[in-house]
C-alpha cells in the first residue's frame, strides 16, 4: 500500500512534521530503510511513518543507548536505519554513536527533534544547546541543520542517498517558510539565499529565517547583507563562506545553540583557516535555558533578527 | 585460506582450543600489553562457536546473509583473533601485529581490515546491542540466521545490557544467543566485591530469556548448549558459561591481576606455554615470533 503524497510545509508545519511526512514520501522509492523510535514518535514526526508503514517502524522503548547500537547492527543487513528521538535524549547515547555507529561507519541516520530553546516550556532539561558541537567532533559524522520544511524533505532524501552516519536536527515550532519549492540539497554544500556586499550573515535551522529578516532591516539602513544558509555544518562548505567573505570582509553567525562549538565554531574554524575576518556570534552564550514560550526565550537569550542586526553593526565597526 | 569446515570430534576441538591459548599468549607477549585472563576463559567457547556453529569461510563475508558473532567483551580479542586465524579467516602472520601501528589487529576489535570482526567494540555493553540489531535486521528481512554475542560477567553491570535483554525478549528473537563468560572476576576484583550479579540466572529468566547454565570449559556441554539454542522457538537464549579466568595457565587462574592490560615477560610466556603443553625448546618459536609464520602452528 502506497501512501498518498504528503503536503509538506502546509499550514505552519514544523520541521519535525516535515521530516515525518518526508519519510512517508520516500518510503516507496527507498524500500529498505527502517525507522527506530524511543517512545517519542508523537514528538519527532515519525508517527506519520508508523501509521503508513508499521512493519518498517520499530519501537525501542525509552532506551536510547540500545536503540543507537541496535541501529548499527541492523544497518549491517543492507538497510539504512533512522534513529529518531529528541536532540537532548540522543546525547544519552553519544558514546554509542561514536563507537557503534561512527567508528564502524554504519549507515545510521540520527534525526533529532526539539533542538535549542525552540523546545520552550519544557525547560532547560529538554532544550538541547550542545548537539551540533558534540556531533561535529565525532570523526566521519555528517551534521545537518536545515531551515525550512521543504529543505528538510530534500535533506532527508540526501541522507538516504549517502551511505554513512548522519546527524540531523529538525525543529519543534511551526517553521517559517523560506523556499517556494523543494530546494536542491547536497551534503557539504551551503547556499547563498540573498546576495550582499557589506556583511555576511550565516545561519542554520530556525535562525536562517531570522537572518533573512535581519538583512531586510539592515537594507533599510543601507547595509547590504549576504545571507548564507549553513544547513551542512559538517562537511562545512568553506568555499561558499570564503567567497562571500572575500566580498564582505565581516561575518555574523546565528544559531539556536551554544555559541561554543556549533555553527560559530565551524565558521570560526573556516575563517581562521583560510579567510580571516572579524566574526560576531549570535546564539546562547554558554548558559542553560529555562521554561517559557520560544518567542519569549528568543527575546531573552538574543535569538532575534534584532540581535543579528546588532551583531552586524558590531562586526562592521571592527572591519 | 577458505578451508571447508566439517563437524569435528571433541578431541579435535580441544586441540584447537589449546593452540588458540598458546597463540593468544604469544600475541599478548609480542604486543607487550593486552588482556590474557579474559581471553583464556573465553577460548573454549569461541572454539566451539567458530568450528562448529559459525563455520564461516572468507567467502561468506561478501554477503550480509551470514551467521554473526560479536565479541562484546572486546578486550578478549586476542582469543578471537587466534581462533579466527586457526579457522582460516585471518592470515596467521597478522597475529604478530596485534596492537602495533600500521597493522590490522587493533587493541580492541574494529570493523574494517578484518572481515570476521562484525562490530567495533571495547566499550562494554555496546556489542550486545549491536548483535541484537543484527538479529532484528535478519528478522526484518525474513532471514533465519543465528546471531551470537559474547559478554563478560562484569560487563553485565552496564545498564545497556539490560535494555538489550528487554528488547530481545519483547521481539521474541529466538535466533539470538548471548554467551556469558562467567569467570567471576572483572578488572579490579571479584564481581561479588565490585557489584554483585547473583542470582544471575533468575535475572535472565525474569527478563524472558531461555537460560542454560553450563561449564564453559566442557566442550560437549558447550556443543549441547548450542544445540538447545538451535531448537528454541520462542525466546532468546542466554548460555551462562561458568569459566575460570586465566584458564589453562595455573599461575593466572582466578587471579584478578592477570585481567590486563599486562606485559608478559619471557619467563611469564615460557611458564604459561609450559602449562599449555609447550616445552622450553618449543617455546623458542613463540618467543621469536616464528610461530606466526607457520600456516597451522
Ligand atoms: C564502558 C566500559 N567501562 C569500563 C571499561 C574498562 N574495562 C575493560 S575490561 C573491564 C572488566 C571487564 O570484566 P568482565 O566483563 O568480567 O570481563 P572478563 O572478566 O571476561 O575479562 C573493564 C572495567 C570498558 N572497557 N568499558
Ligand atoms: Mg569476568
Amino acid at each position: 500500500m502506497n501512501a498518498t503524497p504528503q503536503l509538506i510545509g502546509s499550514s505552519g508545519d514544523s520541521l519535525r512534521e516535515a521530516f515525518g511526512k518526508s519519510l512517508v514520501d520516500l518510503a516507496t522509492r527507498y524500500p529498505d530503510f527502517v525507522v527506530l523510535d524511543g517512545d517519542v514518535a508523537g514528538g519527532t514526526g515519525t508517527h506519520h511513518f508508523r501509521k503508513h508503514y508499521p512493519a518498517r517502524f520499530y519501537q525501542c522503548g525509552i532506551a536510547e543507548q540500545n536503540m543507537v547500537s541496535m541501529a548499527a547492527g541492523m544497518a549491517t543487513c543492507a538497510m539504512p536505519v533512522f534513529v529518531t528521538t529528541f536532540a537532548v535524549f540522543s546525547l544519552r547515547a553519544v558514546e554509542q554513536v561514536r563507537l557503534s555507529v561512527a567508528y564502524a561507519r554504519r549507515n545510521v541516520k540520527i534525526v533529532a527533534s526539539h533542538p535549542g530553546l525552540d523546545v520552550g516550556p519544557d525547560g532547560a532539561s529538554a532544550q538541547c544547546l550542545e548537539d551540533l558541537a558534540i556531533y561535529r567532533a565525532i570523526p566521519g559524522m555528517v551534521v545537518l541543520s536545515p531551515a525550512d520544511p521543504l529543505e528538510v524533505a530534500a535533506a532527508t532524501e540526501a541522507m538516504l542517498r549517502y551511505d554513512g552516519p548522519v546527524y540531523m536536527r529538525s525543529g519543534r515550532s511551526p517553521a517559517q517558510r523560506i523556499f517556494e519549492t523543494t530546494p536542491p540539497f547536497e551534503i557539504g554544500k551551503n547556499r547563498v539565499l540573498r546576495t550582499g556586499s557589506d556583511v555576511t550573515l550565516i545561519a542554520c535551522g530556525k535562525m536562517t529565517a531570522q537572518a533573512l529578516a535581519a538583512a531586510d532591516t539592515l537594507a533599510k539602513a543601507s547595509i547590504s547583507a549576504e545571507v548564507i544558509n549553513a544547513a551542512s555544518l559538517k562537511p562545512f562548505d568553506h568555499a561558499c563562506l570564503r567567497t562571500s567573505v572575500a566580498k564582505t570582509g565581516a561575518v555574523v553567525s546565528a544559531e539556536d545553540h551554544n555559541v561554543i562549538g556549533g555553527l560559530a565554531g565551524a565558521v570560526a574554524e573556516s575563517l581562521a583557516g583560510g579567510q580571516p575576518a572579524p566574526l560576531e556570534t549570535v546564539g546562547v552564550r554558554d548558559t542553560f535555558g529555562e521554561s517559557g514560550e520560544p518567542d519569549q526565550l528568543n527575546q531573552k537569550y538574543g535569538l532575534t533578527p534584532a540581535a543579528i542586526v546588532a551583531a552586524a553593526e558590531r562586526v562592521l565597526a571592527r572591519k | 585460506m577458505d578451508l571447508p569446515q566439517t563437524e569435528l570430534a571433541v578431541a579435535d576441538l580441544e586441540k584447537r582450543a589449546l593452540q588458540a591459548r598458546r597463540l593468544s599468549l604469544a600475541m599478548i607477549y609480542h604486543a607487550a600489553s593486552g588482556h590474557p585472563g579474559g581471553s583464556l576463559s573465553a577460548i573454549d567457547l569461541l572454539t566451539v562457536l567458530y568450528f562448529q556453529e559459525l563455520k564461516l569461510t572468507n567467502a561468506a563475508f561478501s554477503n550480509w546473509k551470514r551467521p554473526r558473532f560479536v565479541l562484546s567483551k572486546g578486550h578478549a580479542c586476542p582469543a578471537h583473533y587466534a581462533v579466527a586465524a586457526l579457522a582460516g579467516l585471518l592470515p596467521m602472520r597478522e597475529l604478530n601485529g596485534l596492537r602495533k601501528i600500521n597493522r590490522a589487529l587493533q587493541g580492541h576489535p574494529h570493523v574494517g581490515a578484518t572481515p570476521f570482526v562484525e562490530a567495533s567494540t571495547g566499550s562494554l555493553g555496546q556489542g550486545f546491542s549491536i548483535a541484537l540489531g543484527m538479529a532484528m535486521g535478519f528478522r526484518h528481512r525474513g532471514e533465519n540466521l543465528p546471531v551470537y554475542a559474547m559478554l563478560g560477567d562484569g560487563e553485565l553491570q552496564e545498564g545497556q545490557v539490560w535494555e538489550t535483554a528487554m528488547c530481545a525478549a519483547h521481539y521474541r528473537l529466538n535466533r539470538f544467543c548471548a554467551v556469558i563468560d562467567y569467570n567471576k572476576l572483572q578488572s579490579d576484583a571479584r564481581n561479588s566485591e565490585i557489584m554483585a550479579l547473583e542470582p544471575l540466572a533468575d535475572k535472565w529468566r525474569s527478563f524472558g530469556w531461555a537460560v542454560n547454565e553450563i561449564n564453559g570449559h566442557d566442550v560437549p556441554a558447550i556443543q549441547q548448549a548450542f544445540k538447545t539454542f538451535a531448537a528454541e522457538t520462542e525466546r532468546p537464549t542466554v548460555i551462562i558459561a561458568h569459566t575460570v579466568k586465566g584458564k589453562g595457565v595455573g599461575y593466572m587462574e582466578d587471579v584478578p591481576a592477570w585481567h590486563g592490560s599486562v606485559r608478559l615477560s619471557d619467563d611469564n610466556l615460557i611458564d604459561a606455554l609450559a602449562a599449555c603443553g609447550v616445552d622450553r625448546q618449543g617455546a623458542a618459536a613463540y618467543l621469536s615470533g616464528a610461530v606466526f609464520e607457520e600456516a597451522q602452528p
